[in-house]
């Protein structure tokens, strides 16, 4: 199967990227592990693809206390960051273990995981539990989202025509933190049938967030996550019905804790 | 319309005119006679067109060709040298790691990827890096052992 017929431009710069990205019909390519198969498919027909990946928008630093991760870092990169290995952080290789196989993690990048919203990608619990920003660039100029407003529901963003993510930003987390991603996953696809990620500090549970079990990835706002859980809106489909979803992040959602509060004492 | 790509294929420059839509498995298999990549599946999924990028396993399938100018390809044609196998491609044959031979170069080309980084990974490790090499004989039981094996040979290979 190959995608329909399309150009192919590589932005050799952001500005250059921009000018690109007028013509109406245009899509932003990174490692390409989402958009190539919808190509594929069919299901995306972009008139041309953008390659960003040679612009400088990877690497992961910790600048005072907040960690920098690039939009184009793969996922095999943060798997071998040592700014992760931080029970307060465990969170996100945890959960990038489990995304796609290798060759996806070697190419696929997790500015380009978000971009593409995915209702059952993984990595959205996580940055919405540790409270991540992200920065986003257009011809407008810069402006940074919290990525509980940043998801709009099933494969939409709140990313304009020619804005693209640069960097997400995570403050770390409180002295004595831990965190925690788990999921239960379709065996075939390997997306989520339902995952929850946990921040716990010293003083308790801060953030719980879950995905694949709706439009969107959401934070569980209220004081009790399971409380918020039974009022949430729950989806289901041909794979697992909405109770059963609902069922499993339920129990998702209390390992997630008891793991991240594990973690809470490894923490100095 | 057809655009001149130049790419680095087992050490080889190699100049073809693309499609932009095509894809690195079509242009290794039809543009360069590089049938050792193959093509098991439309969905990006099954593993048998894994060839290396830069040292690290991907899908053919699942990259442009244009995407990949400018990086180093390696696909399974040139794992073997003067006629002698690659330590990984000699432990596939002895230790019965493959049947009809399908997912056979994706799954030696995504073990070398894992060798090289870790070059005495546990069980459990070959099994995770092999979630995307589909393989419908063997069961994996012995692609697993292949692998161990191969690692064992090339740690001894460069201990002593």
């Amino acid at each position: 199967m190959i995608p329909a017929p399309v150009r192919y431009a590589r932005a050799t710069s952001l500005e250059h990227a921009f000018q690109l990205l007028a013509e109406p019909d245009s899509k932003i390519l990174a490692g390409g592990q989402s958009l190539i198969p919808v190509m594929k498919l069919r299901i995306a027909r972009p008139s041309l693809v953008v390659d960003i990946s040679q612009l400088e928008l990877r690497g992961i630093d910790v600048r005072g206390d907040e960690l920098h991760v690039g939009a184009l870092t793969t996922w095999d990169e943060l798997l071998d960051a040592r700014e992760l290995e931080r029970p307060a952080l465990a969170a996100i290789g945890e959960c990038v273990r489990g995304i796609g196989d290798l060759q996806v993690r070697n190419r696929g990048t997790v500015g380009g995981s978000l971009a593409h919203a995915d209702p059952a990608s993984d990595m959205p619990a996580v940055l919405l539990a540790l409270g991540a920003t992200l920065q986003l660039r257009s011809p407008e100029g810069e402006r940074d989202l919290r990525v509980a407003e940043f998801f709009a529901g099933p494969f939409t963003t709140a990313l304009s025509a020619q804005e693209l993510i640069t960097h997400i930003v995570v403050p770390l987390p409180a002295p004595g933190s831990g965190s925690a991603y788990v999921s239960v996953e379709h065996p075939a696809s390997g997306f989520a049938l339902a995952g929850a990620a946990a921040l716990v500090g010293r003083d308790g549970v801060s953030r719980v967030a879950v995905t694949g079990v709706a439009g969107q990835p959401s934070l569980l706002v209220s004081g009790d996550p399971h409380e918020a859980l039974e009022a949430a809106e729950i989806f289901g489909d041909r794979f697992a019905s909405a109770e059963y979803r609902r069922e499993l992040a339920s129990v998702l959602v209390r390992r997630a804790v008891e793991r991240a509060a594990e973690r809470t004492k490894g923490d100095a | 319309m057809l655009e001149p790509l130049q790419l680095v294929v087992n050490g080889e420059r190699r100049s073809l005119d693309v499609e932009p839509r095509t894809l690195l498995v079509h242009a290794l298999r039809d543009g360069l006679g590089l049938t050792g990549a193959h093509i098991g599946c439309d969905t990006s999924q099954c593993g048998a067109c894994t060839v290396l990028l830069d040292g690290r396993a991907v899908k053919s399938c699942t990259l442009l060709a244009l995407q990949a100018e400018g990086a180093e390809i390696t696909t399974i044609e040139s794992l073997a040298s003067d006629g002698e196998m690659h330590p990984i491609q000699r432990s596939f044959v002895e230790n019965h790691g493959l049947q009809c031979g399908f997912c056979t170069p994706g799954l030696i080309l995504t073990a070398t990827d894992l060798l090289s980084r870790d070059p005495d990974p546990s069980d459990d490790t070959i099994r995770h890096s092999l979630r995307g090499n589909f393989c419908r004989c063997t069961g994996y039981e012995t692609i697993v052992e292949s692998i161990r094996a191969a690692g064992a040979e090339m740690r001894g290979s460069v201990g002593r």
